[in-house]
């Protein structure tokens, strides 16, 4: 056993048997951030924050909710809403940053994306990451569904009936899911335990590796710089702060990451206390109805650019329907940013600003995501339904392009640009009707798969953009 | 020493043995936990006696949470204009037909309206349009609106039971 002396203090004595100086090295004093790096790194900070409220307003409104179809409407509605002192701020402060928080990933990933954060050793991060996404996700689709309103509970069947498209036991595994024949009772409470434990547990572990996984590769910087962090933390330590490149994390990097979280607090809060409705659907306050179905469904704002991926594909192509299609290209658009890394062929560590042709990628990427969330929330009648297939189609297509644009193979980034104009007639010859469920269609569709699949595996790896 | 290992491998190997069907139990035990009850399982049947209902009505009952319509047919329509298809989704009681489906549309599962005097079923979801037998004709539906289980007991129908007709046409007999 080791050698223990009497402490002096109560630090002291818990020093000794927790080595408490030695964990704050570790996790703060002498955890060593880059100093380039700009507002935008402080995001993970701010996610943590918006964590940690979800789960201290998720524990007060767990005291009055009732995960009872028959109660569950009018303990949100009225019980917490009208009764419970300030159950209105944690229901509108629970709302408000589950919404926000995907706003926040959204930037959070994006960054990591322009500034090329996800390769050469920091694959693991960007893994977790995306891991944390999913399950973030399934988070909050699952705490939808609990108020029981009219949105709540078709939100529930449409997501539980896109199991149904899954071949051969796709209506037993809807059944089995919901724990009934219809999305009722046993649905909500498996949910409600979903919600509130098993979730929040995952998540909270892949918190823990999304935060080792930065330990080693350490955290990129805005000129996608390689720092020798051992050596610089030396020059810091030895008291040469400017010329060192990097800083600790507490107190310097945190004081900076506390006033970029300060200004979004002002955000949010104005949010909460001004403009609570946004996230709260008005359809959401008329009680759940499993016979009468609201006109016109869609998922909450952060869903929607997947929810057009699936919705994009109106026509049928021979023996696909538009509806497996759309089940087709919404199960690669929830994969895809997985796997990033090997669909980016270049190994050089730079914003995309730097880039050339990714620097193109990465704003037709946003844009087109952007017009998918948009269209996704308005009806698909008339023109609305071409325009979702353009976007559909391109956001696969963008996919498709990124290995020929990253290796500098034009040929066949101009193969993936032809097929893609050419899907994009033949889709509007069928929005017209000109062109029946033609040959042409399904051939263009099996290039255009095959290519998104073979693509990072033919191209091969050309080093680094210069 | 190859005695001493091989023994520790057989109690490796035995242990592993033990581990892995306790835990298969276990997966089956959750699997099973989570599977509907036997009291949802039984609620899955709806009776409906026909007899009263008029020629070109629709009622719309409820089974397994589901909204089921029930058309009953005029005798001069005759749901003909796609022969094969839909022909054989017309029930026969008695001496009227009626055509029995789940009111859900394929397509994402929100409920059509029946708007009698263009005789088609609309659903406002995504423009989905049926014709009054229940197939798809427009928009995203992928296929017509599935029949239900049924069976027919002289005016009554059965909700839940796979009686002959239904077999028949759905193709299992
Ligand atoms: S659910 Fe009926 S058209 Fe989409």
């Amino acid at each position: 056993m080791a050698h223990f002396t009497k402490a002096n203090s109560v630090y002291e004595w818990l020093d000794q048997r927790l080595a408490l100086d030695k964990l704050w090295k570790v996790l703060a004093a002498e955890y060593w951030i880059p100093k380039n790096i700009n507002f935008l790194w402080a995001m993970g900070v701010v996610l943590m924050t918006m964590f940690t409220i979800l789960l201290i307003s998720g524990i007060f409104l767990l005291m009055y909710y009732k995960p009872d179809t028959k109660l569950a409407f009018d303990s949100v509605n009225y019980t917490i809403m009208q009764e419970v002192w300030f159950g209105w701020l944690w229901r509108h402060m629970h709302a408000v940053a589950a919404s926000v928080v995907f706003l926040v990933i959204y930037i959070h990933m994006f960054t990591g994306i322009y500034y090329a954060s996800y390769k050469r050793g920091r694959e693991m991060i960007w893994i977790s990451g995306m891991l944390l996404f999913v399950t973030f996700s399934a988070e909050a689709f699952s705490g939808y569904m609990l108020p029981w309103g009219q949105m709540s509970y078709w939100a529930a069947q449409v997501i539980t009936n896109l199991f149904g498209g899954i071949p051969f036991i796709g209506d037993d595994l809807v059944v089995w899911i919901r724990g009934n024949f219809y999305v009722s009772d046993p649905t909500l409470t498996r949910f409600f335990m979903l919600h509130v434990l098993l979730m929040p547990l995952i998540i909270m572990a892949i918190i823990g590796l999304h935060f080792y996984t930065l330990r080693i590769p350490h955290v990129n910087n805005q000129d996608g710089e390689e720092i020798d962090f051992d050596a610089e933390a030396e020059k810091y330590k030895a008291g040469l702060k400017k010329e060192s490149k990097v800083i600790p994390f507490w107190p310097v990097f945190l004081s900076k990451d506390f006033f970029v979280l300060g200004v979004f607090m002002i955000f949010y809060f104005y949010l909460v206390f001004y403009h609570y409705d946004f996230a709260m659907d008005p359809i959401n306050f008329d009680p759940a109805n499993p016979m009468k179905t609201p006109p016109h469904i869609y998922p909450e704002w952060y869903f929607l650019w997947s929810y057009e991926v699936l919705r994009g594909f109106f026509f049928n192509v021979g023996p696909l329907s538009a509806m497996d299609m759309g089940l087709i290209a919404f199960g690669i658009a929830n994969v895809i940013f997985f796997f990033l890394p090997w669909f980016d062929k270049n190994d050089e560590v730079a914003p995309a600003s730097r880039r050339g042709g990714f620097k193109v990628w990465f704003w037709l990427l946003v844009i087109d995501m952007i017009v998918l969330t948009i269209w996704g929330k308005l009806p698909p009648t008339g023109f609305n339904a071409y325009i979702g297939y353009v976007a559909a189609v391109g956001f696969l297509a963008l996919w498709a392009a990124l290995p020929a644009v990253t290796a500098r193979k034009t040929g066949l980034l101009w193969f993936v640009i032809l097929v893609t104009l050419a899907l994009y007639v033949a889709g509007y010859m069928e929005y017209t009707k000109a062109l029946g469920n033609g040959f042409l269609i399904v051939s263009l569709f099996v290039i255009f798969y095959l290519l998104f699949f073979l693509n990072p595996v033919m191209v091969r790896n050309r080093g680094g953009a210069r | 020493m190859s005695m001493a290992n091989s023994r520790r491998d057989f109690l490796g190997m035995v242990f592993g043995g033990f581990a892995g069907a306790g835990g298969l139990a276990a997966l089956y035990a959750m699997k099973r936990t989570w599977d509907p009850l036997p009291s949802v399982m039984a609620a899955g049947f709806t009776t409906v006696d026909l007899s009263p209902m008029k020629a070109g009505e629709l009622r719309t009952v409820t089974w397994r949470g589901k909204p089921i319509f029930i058309l009953k047919k005029p005798p001069e329509e005759n749901c003909n204009h796609i022969p094969d298809e839909t022909k054989k989704r017309l029930v026969k009681v008695g001496d009227s037909e009626y055509l029995v489906m789940i009111g859900l549309c394929t397509h994402l599962g929100c409920i059509p309206s029946w708007e009698p005097d263009k005789k088609t079923f609309h659903c406002a979801c995504h423009g989905g349009e049926y014709d009054a037998c229940g197939v798809n004709t427009f928009g995203p539906p992928p296929r017509p609106m599935d029949i239900p289980p049924f069976k027919i007991e002289g005016t009554k129908l059965v909700l839940g039971e796979e009686g002959p007709e239904y077999k028949k046409m759905v193709g299992k007999a």
